[in-house]
This record gives structure tokens, sequence and C-alpha cells, in this order.
């Protein structure tokens, strides 16, 4: 019998299946009944996603987490985005990301668009750590826990490129923010096939001694442009 | 059935194995691997009483296990649905148990569908055969792997080492625990035990590229091993990870951690392994949002840990381009066949039982001699075992674990998916007892309750009985505490203290109260 078989009828067997034989000690178990499922908790917070205060939380949030959070309208998001990139020396861009973001860039910074075409791509994972930063927009982001979610659409681009270079710049819109996680993983169930990566803060360590370290494998450094 | 509230007398003690000699060799004072991940040392009293004695690893705990209680009281408190949460956490880990068969051929289907290759493992050996073939394939004699439960209690590292595969572990805890050739000891953070000075010294003999001016600051030591992984992470062909969760209805998997490396790990090499025990399944996606919310509150003791990836199948042009699940039992179903012990198979790894337990805060977690230390491990740990005699075997040192524990009930209480680990320890108590009965020709356990009987059936003999006992009184030190008493006593305070016996009884004391009333007495 093949091991898929025999796991499958030794579960059976644990859970009462008759003519299935039984559990590796020999055992067969009784039948659970039928399980009904509670669901009191809260579905959604009490304020709408990208309400003021929802906006004002996860500021707070990200900042707890030690995440560098900067507050700007539409017009000042290119100049932001220039400020933060400036002394990067390059970075890594997914190829849906909105190009007017990138124009008042200094010259100096060398822009890779990580297309599936084109002559530097796909970028390797050494060629990444060769990059300065990353700048990607996001899908969701969630004030209550301080969470970011990417999920590989167009202008977030594959995992390797956020999660390489050492500064990830991640720009959300006051839209995207909701106040808890059930609201956050009800949008992203729309596409649960989506690699995922759920983003609170840059990585950290408590491993020693149970003091926290920010930075270690994943991106040390987390720039947040949330725009209203 | 009974309750049995302490170690009976009768624990068999399983020869030492050499285990002590070789940790006064090791610089570190290491467990040596055992050769079975969920059974290995002595008996819980035997281990405990050893590690008690160490009085860094006291500090290093309690310092850390108090941390941590604060930091996920501060968290949970802030969430005002918490209690609703868990009932929901609790009712559909029941569910899954419920529904096990069709929801891993479900999870299955869907993974294959994306792309994935499941596979099944009866046991460990099968589990790391797989593994061992599928690095073999690729040609890897290097694979870097992402912490994981499931791997280390199939003793996965130590096959793919006998097999020429190095294993690299990525967390930063578990290199420190691997680099040290020691065994983890708790479930988050497996070097808890090792101050920052140990881990220095660690590192500078052991890792080979540190720095040879390294401090004790945390964040050099991070990034020290921060520099010493990243170009394995940048050149691994192959990952190899466990699962936190695995959802049915997409055949998603989600892994949760801090530090990036387990990004990494899943993200860059060309091929991953997942190991997951069969219980990880959660039927929806949208299940996702109660696990999410209850894990890292009750695990790290923040909001939301650091990074969380979730992937499902293969994805083209992102991440690794072949993906494998393995599907393990290794015992699963035999918990799963008690109808007490089931809910163990709740449990979501989180270590919150660990965190408040103070029989855990004081012994540490190498005493439990199993991958799965704490209130858990000691009733994962034997109900894993079974079918070995975990459970009620005569000999066997993993039916000591139910006894790892004051019952206090700490553990149910902040159990993020409620399991009531306490009922659970009794249950596996009485029948550990039960299994043993009758195995002795001679049962002091049975005869002293047998005398017990006969004394208290008389009241002559009772108040005679009495009389003698308060000859123990001389016994007991200045605090009124026996803590070594001759035989057959000794049996008793090999374990635990005993209050000394007062110089009267209650009947002595009675008498002449009632004497000194009737001479009009002050009431």
């Amino acid at each position: 019998m093949s091991a898929r078989e025999d796991v499958l009828n030794r579960v059976r067997a644990a859970l009462g299946g008759s003519g299935v034989g039984t559990t590796a000690a020999g055992k067969i178990g009784t039948t659970p009944g039928v399980v009904e499922v509670p669901r009191a908790y809260r579905a959604a917070g009490e304020h709408e996603p990208g309400s003021p205060e929802v906006l004002t939380q996860l500021v707070d949030r990200l900042e707890d987490y030690q995440a560098h959070v900067q507050v700007v309208s539409e017009d000042e998001l290119p100049d932001a985005v220039a400020e933060v990139l400036g002394g990067a020396g390059s970075v890594v861009v997914p190829s849906g990301l909105e190009e007017a973001w990138l124009a008042p860039l200094p010259g100096d910074v060398v822009v890779h668009r990580d297309t599936h075409a084109g002559p530097d791509s796909p970028l390797g994972a050494t060629d990444l750590d060769a990059i300065g930063a990353v700048l990607t927009a996001a899908r969701v982001a969630c004030s209550e826990t301080g969470t970011i979610v990417l999920d590989g659409g167009p202008d977030q681009g594959r995992r390797a490129i956020s999660l390489v270079p050492d500064v990830h710049l991640c720009v959300v819109r006051a839209d995207q923010v909701v106040e808890t996680i059930p609201e956050a993983v009800r949008i992203l169930a729309a596409h649960p096939e989506r690699p995922q990566t759920w983003i609170s803060g840059p990585s950290a360590t408590s491993d020693i001694e149970l003091d926290r370290v920010e930075g270690v494998h994943g991106p040390r450094t987390l720039h947040v442009l949330l725009v209203t | 059935m009974s309750t049995f509230l302490g170690l009976p007398g009768l624990r068999r003690r399983v020869p030492d194995d050499g285990a002590t000699a070789a940790s006064a060799a090791e610089p570190w004072g290491a467990v040596p691997h055992p050769d079975e991940p969920l059974r290995w040392g002595e008996s819980f009293p035997a281990a405990a009483k050893h590690t008690l004695k160490n009085e860094q690893l006291r500090k290093n705990l309690g310092h850390a296990t108090r941390t941590i209680r604060g930091k996920r009281a501060a968290v949970v408190d802030e969430v005002p649905d918490w209690e609703a949460l868990r009932d929901t956490g609790s009712a559909v880990k029941e569910q899954v148990m419920a529904q096990l068969p069709d929801l891993l051929a479900q999870l299955e289907e869907n993974v294959t569908a994306r792309g994935g290759v499941v596979h099944w493992a009866r046991d460990a050996a099968e589990a790391n055969r797989i593994v061992t073939e599928i690095a073999q394939a690729k040609g890897a004699d290097e694979v870097v792997k992402v912490k994981s439960m499931a791997t280390q209690e199939i003793g996965l590292n130590e096959h793919l080492a006998d097999e020429g595969i190095a294993a690299i572990e990525t967390d930063l805890a578990e290199l420190i625990v691997q680099l040290a050739d020691d065994m983890p000891s708790h479930i988050l953070v497996p070097a808890i035990h090792r101050n920052r000075a140990e881990i220095r010294d660690i590192f500078l003999a052991r890792m080979g590229d540190a720095p040879p001016d390294l401090s004790d600051v945390p964040r050099e030591l991070a990034m020290a091993a921060r520099a010493h992984l990243r170009r394995k992470f940048l050149s691994a062909k192959v990952a190899v990870s466990g699962a936190n969760f695995g959802v049915a209805d997409t055949g998603t998997l989600a892994v949760v951690e801090s530090e990036g490396n387990g990004r990494m790990c899943l993200t860059l090499p060309e091929t991953l392994v997942t190991v997951m025990g069969i219980e990880k399944l959660i039927p929806t996606y949208t299940d996702l949002e109660v696990f999410l919310q209850l894990l890292p509150r009750s695990s790290t003791g923040e909001r939301m840990n650091p990074y969380t990836s979730l992937w499902t199948g293969v994805t083209p042009g992102d991440g690794p381009q072949e993906f494998h699940l393995v599907l393990l039992d290794n015992g699963r179903t035999d918990v799963l066949a008690d109808e007490v012990g089931r809910s163990a198979l709740h449990c979501i790894r989180c270590s919150a039982c660990l965190n408040v337990c103070p029989v855990y805060e004081r012994v540490g977690g190498h005493a439990y001699g199993s991958v799965y230390p704490g209130p858990i491990g000691a009733i994962l740990t034997p109900q894993l075992t079974a079918a070995s005699g975990g459970v009620s075997g005569a000999d066997d040192v993993n039916a000591s674990l139910p006894y790892a524990s004051t019952l206090c009930g700490a553990c149910y209480d902040v159990c993020p998916v409620k399991i009531d680990i306490p009922s659970i320890l009794v249950d596996l108590r009485a029948r550990e007892v039960d299994a043993d009965r009758g195995k002795h020709k001679v049962d002091p356990w049975r005869a002293a309750m047998k005398a017990a009987s006969w004394v208290m059936s008389d009241g002559g003999r009772f108040g005679l009985a009495g009389r003698a006992a308060t000859l123990g009184h001389g016994l007991g030190g200045r605090d009124g505490v026996i803590s070594k008493a001759p035989p057959p006593a000794s049996a008793w305070t090999r374990d635990r203290d005993l209050p000394a016996p007062p110089d009267e009884t209650f009947r002595q004391w009675m008498a002449e109260h009632e004497h000194g009333e009737q001479d009009g007495g002050e009431r």
C-alpha cells in the first residue's frame, strides 16, 4: 500500500472508521461529533478604511517597529521618493511601478526595472545583493498590527526584489489601509494564489537574551510613504 | 478515573547512557544529539534534578520567560475580542481534526494543481528519505533551512549529514544551537538557555568567519550571523522549511518569522521542500484571519511578527520553480485516535505555555528529553511516541512527562487554541499508572494504600497511627521540612520535600482543649 493510502487510512481509523485497519499503535479512535465554529470576533474595525484614525494608528504602529514613516500628498510623493533614495546608489523597481514616482530621482541613482524581458533581467540574487534599495507599492495595509502586504502585483514585483536589497521603500495609498486583519485577509482572498509577503517593520531578531535587534537578513531599513 | 497528583514512587530509571560524560567534554555543556529527537536522556525527574543545579540556566530562563510573559500579556490585552478569537481558533482546529481525510485530499489536490508535488510520509525515516532524495536529485551538498519543529522532530539534519548533505540552520537561535552542537531548549527561542557571552564564544570558536574582535553586544552578534549566512542564501540551490499553516481550500502554505531568513529560503533557491505535520491544516483561506492574529501575539508578544510568507504551489517567475510538500504522520494519527488527547494536535507551536509554566521556567527545555518541551511537550511527546510505549511503556522515559507539571492551569489560560493541557496531563497520568499495575510483584503504592485502608477503618488504630507519626517531628529541619526521610519514605522525599509532622496529633490537641473549655474556658 502507498504511504498516501496508509496515512489516510490511519487518519480514518483514528476517527473511528471501520475496515481501514488501525493506527500505528494499533488503535481505532472514536468518531468526533459535528463541530460548530463560532465567529464572534470582529470582522471589521470601528473606522473606515483610509480614515484619519486608521492612518494615525498605522503610522504609530509602524514607528513602534522602527520603520521610518512619512505622510505625503500625491503631489509630494515623487520628491519624497527622491529624498529617500537619493543616496542609495542604485534602486530596483518592479515592472509595473508608476514611472512618475521616479521622475525627480537624481541622475546618479541607477534604476533597474525588473522586467521579465530586457538587458538586465531577470536579476539574479547576487545582482540584487549589489543594489542599494528597492521601491515598491503595496496591496493592502492593516493599521492595528502595523502590517503592509505585498502580493506580487505588477507594481510590487516578485518576492526577491523586495527582499535582498538592504533598504525597502514602500508606498502605501491611504485607501489601502484597513483597521483589522480580517478586513485585510478578505481583500487578499480575491487572489489567494499570489505569493504574499506580510511586512511589519524591518527584519528583527530577539534570539539573544530577548534583546530586540532590528535588521537581520531582510531589508535592515524600511521606509514607508503613506499617500493621502 | 482517578486523579494522580504526584509521581508514583515506582518510576524506573533509565541507565545513564553517557550523557553526563559527554557534556563534561563539551565546552558549552551541550546535550548530545539523540538518536530519537522525541525521546532522549533520562526520565524527567532525573533530568530535572540535574538541570535544577545549573544556576546560569535558571537565571537566563527566568529573565527570558518573564520578559515574553509581560510582552504577551500587554499585546493580548489590546485585543477586545481575544476570547472570541480563541473560541474560533479552538473550534476550527477541532473541525480540522474531524474532517482531516477530506481536508488533506483537498490540500493535495490544490497544491498539485499549482505545480507542487505532494509526498506522504508514515514516519520520520520515510520523510527523511524523501527530502534526501530530492536534495540528491538536485545535486545539492548543502541545503538552507528555515526553523521548523517538524524537521527537528524527524532528525532531518542528522540524517542529511549521514548522507553527506550539510543542513544549514538560518534562524539565529537555531544557528547558535547548531554551532554549539547542542539541542534546542524552547520552541520559539531555541537558544534561550544561552546568554550573550556564551553566544560570542560559540561564534568565535565555531563560525569560521566571525570577526576576531566580536563583542557580546546582541547587534554585533546578529550582524556576524547576517554576514555568515548571506553567501549561503545567495548561492543555495535547495531550501527546506516547515509550515505554520496549510490552507486546504487553496493549497496555500504559510511561514511566520522575524529575521527574513525564512523569506530568503522560501524565495531564492530553485527548489523548496516543505515538511508539514498533517495536523497543520486549516480549512479555508479566510481562517488565516483568526490564526494570524492568535499566533504572533501569543508567541513573540508582538502585534505581528516582522515577516509572514504565503505561497501556493509554484508561481512562474517568482520564487522556487520546484516545490515539494511532505505530509508527515510520525505518530500524529495515534494522537488523533485518543478521544481526550487528540486536542494536543490543535497546537500551533506558539510556545506561550512554556513561558508561563512554573516547571519549565525552573528546569528548562532539555529536561523534557524531546524537541517539544514544556506543558505542550508533556502531552504531545508521550502521545506521539505511543506506538513505541510513550504513554504506557513500563520502562519508557516519555511516560514520566505528564508528571512534569503542577497542574496550575496557567498553560490552559494562555493557549490561543484553548488546549486543556491539565486535563490531558491527568488523563495520561491515569493511563500510565493503570498500565503499570500488576507489572511489579510488590507494588509499594498499592501496599501502602491497603495498609492505610486497614488503619483508617478503625478509630483506635487510626489514633495509634497518628501518635506514631508525631515521632517523625524530629526529622524536620529548622524550617519544619523533611528533605531526606528514612526508607521507605525516602521514595517520597527523593522528588519532593515533606512537611515534618507536628509534635502532637489533632486528636491530642482537641482532647486538651476540650478539657480546657470544660474548666471554664474562654468561649
